[in-house]
């Protein structure tokens, strides 16, 4: 099967890397779906929002993923973000307490982190 | 003389007690070069990413962004200088500031007006104590500064670059100090600098001046291997909004390095400060023993005297 490789790099460390079959983002102009051989493409990630990684091995990485933008090259996918956290990393209580907030940056690093971590949020 | 034995033994204490914490600080600060070189390490891959990014929008879109083309007659220039918020660090902030010096002059001389950005305690304590104007400040991150603050610094400057040296009153960049109700407003700004110390070994550190914007362009890419990217949005859209998060890795990652270098050369300023403890209290306990000697010597002669007075006595009466 295709596969590509796949780096989710935040500023003060790598996140994941590894080979996957599919990427699924939000852009700030719409919903892309990325496989193998996708053409180069550059764009900015929606804030608040969660990006899922289909690994080749069949796990799905769910990441949150704050300032984040996706670079799509003939070598691989490039998820560069300010901050990011892995489903697993994510601290629920933090991030609804976060998601109630009236800061609307603090709000949407919530919802980021809720929806990456399974929960329905608007 | 047993007023000047105890004055000995008074400094041999207090060097002693001087020297644990010389000894605690080297050792704590041995402890945090690794982790601080570790961050920089990790923080690696991002910039040569958005790096690449950042070109590859900077190749397609218009090119006329002030961060590519340097404005024309530039007036007023932005120079962030790092410096730590602790002493206890050997020359490293005196360095610092002599070269943030330099550079203002070369500044002025070029006819630009300076506008100092000081980060971390003792740059402010500097310029505030010289009376001089600093348009913004940072403090209380310089060991261990996270992306957030780097952001914090790269959002307001960022602003007042974009706007330039010509921008009216009202459109300025607005910052809000830490800790402050009020907000500032930054002039705009035509040039960025930022002074820092470059952790190259354990052994060297260099203070260098960069500029951050405008960028200093590469060229000579082949045509060739450029990637023709699709981009959402347009390239001119993502260009902009790739501006501030560029400028705040490249501030991130001089941050690190000015905290790596910190913490070696406060290691090696303790390490020497412990060494001449032990050098002065060797010295002291030296001096407090031929002193203590001279004393039991002395007594011992005056029992003798007395008592060989006392024999003479009672022979002469026999």
């Amino acid at each position: 099967m295709a596969e590509m490789t796949v780096r989710l790099v935040a500023v003060e460390r790598e996140v994941w890397s590894g080979t996957a079959t599919f990427v699924f983002a939000r852009t700030t102009v719409g919903e892309v779906g990325i496989l193998p051989k996708h053409l180069p493409l550059l764009a900015e990630l929606v804030q608040g929002e969660m990006v899922r990684i289909d690994s080749t091995d069949g796990g799905e990485i769910h990441a949150a993923v704050d300032g984040g933008f996706l670079s799509v090259t003939e070598d691989g996918v490039s998820i560069l973000a300010e901050s990011a956290e892995l489903r697993e990393e994510i601290d629920v209580d933090q991030a609804r307490a976060d998601y109630e907030s009236h800061d609307p940056e603090v709000h949407l690093r919530g919802r980021a982190r809720l929806r990456a971590a399974g929960h329905s949020v608007q | 003389m047993p007023a000047q034995l105890r004055v000995l033994r008074r400094r041999i204490r207090s060097t002693q007690s001087m020297r644990k914490i010389t000894k605690a600080q080297e050792l704590i600060a041995t402890s945090r070069i690794a982790k601080a070189q570790a961050r920089v390490q990790a923080a690696r891959p991002y910039a040569a990413e958005i790096t690449n990014v950042l070109s590859a929008a900077a190749d397609a879109s218009a090119l006329d962004h002030p961060l590519l083309v340097g404005r024309q007659n530039p007036r007023r220039a932005g120079v962030i200088v790092v410096t730590s918020d602790r002493g206890l660090c050997g020359a490293y902030n005196a360095n610092v500031l002599r070269q943030a010096e330099e550079l203002l002059a070369l500044l002025r001389q070029e006819n630009k007006d300076p506008q100092l950005y000081v980060v971390g305690r003792k740059g402010l304590n500097y310029y505030t104590f010289r009376r001089r104007e600093i348009a913004a400040q940072w403090t209380g991150f310089s060991e261990r500064p996270a992306y957030a603050d780097a952001a914090a610094i790269a959002g307001p400057v960022v602003r007042a670059f974009c706007a330039g040296a010509d921008e009216d009153e009202e459109s300025r960049a607005r910052y809000q100090p830490a800790g402050s109700e009020e907000t500032v407003r930054l002039a705009g700004i035509d040039e960025l600098h930022i002074v820092y110390t470059e952790f190259r070994t354990m052994l060297s550190q260099v203070t260098v001046a960069r500029r951050l914007a405008p960028m200093e362009v590469e060229y000579g890419v082949p045509e060739a291997v450029r990637t023709l990217y699709e981009f959402e949005p347009d390239a001119d859209e993502l260009f902009k909004n790739l501006v501030p998060k560029y400028v705040g890795t490249r501030i991130y990652a001089a941050l690190l390095e000015a905290s790596a270098s910190e913490l070696a050369s406060r290691q090696r300023a303790m390490k020497s400060a412990t060494d001449n403890a032990n050098d002065l209290i060797r010295d002291l306990t030296l001096q407090a023993n031929q002193a203590r000697q001279a004393q039991i010597t002395q007594e011992i002669s005056e029992i003798v005297g007395g008592a060989n007075a006392l024999a003479a006595a009672a022979g002469s009466e026999d």
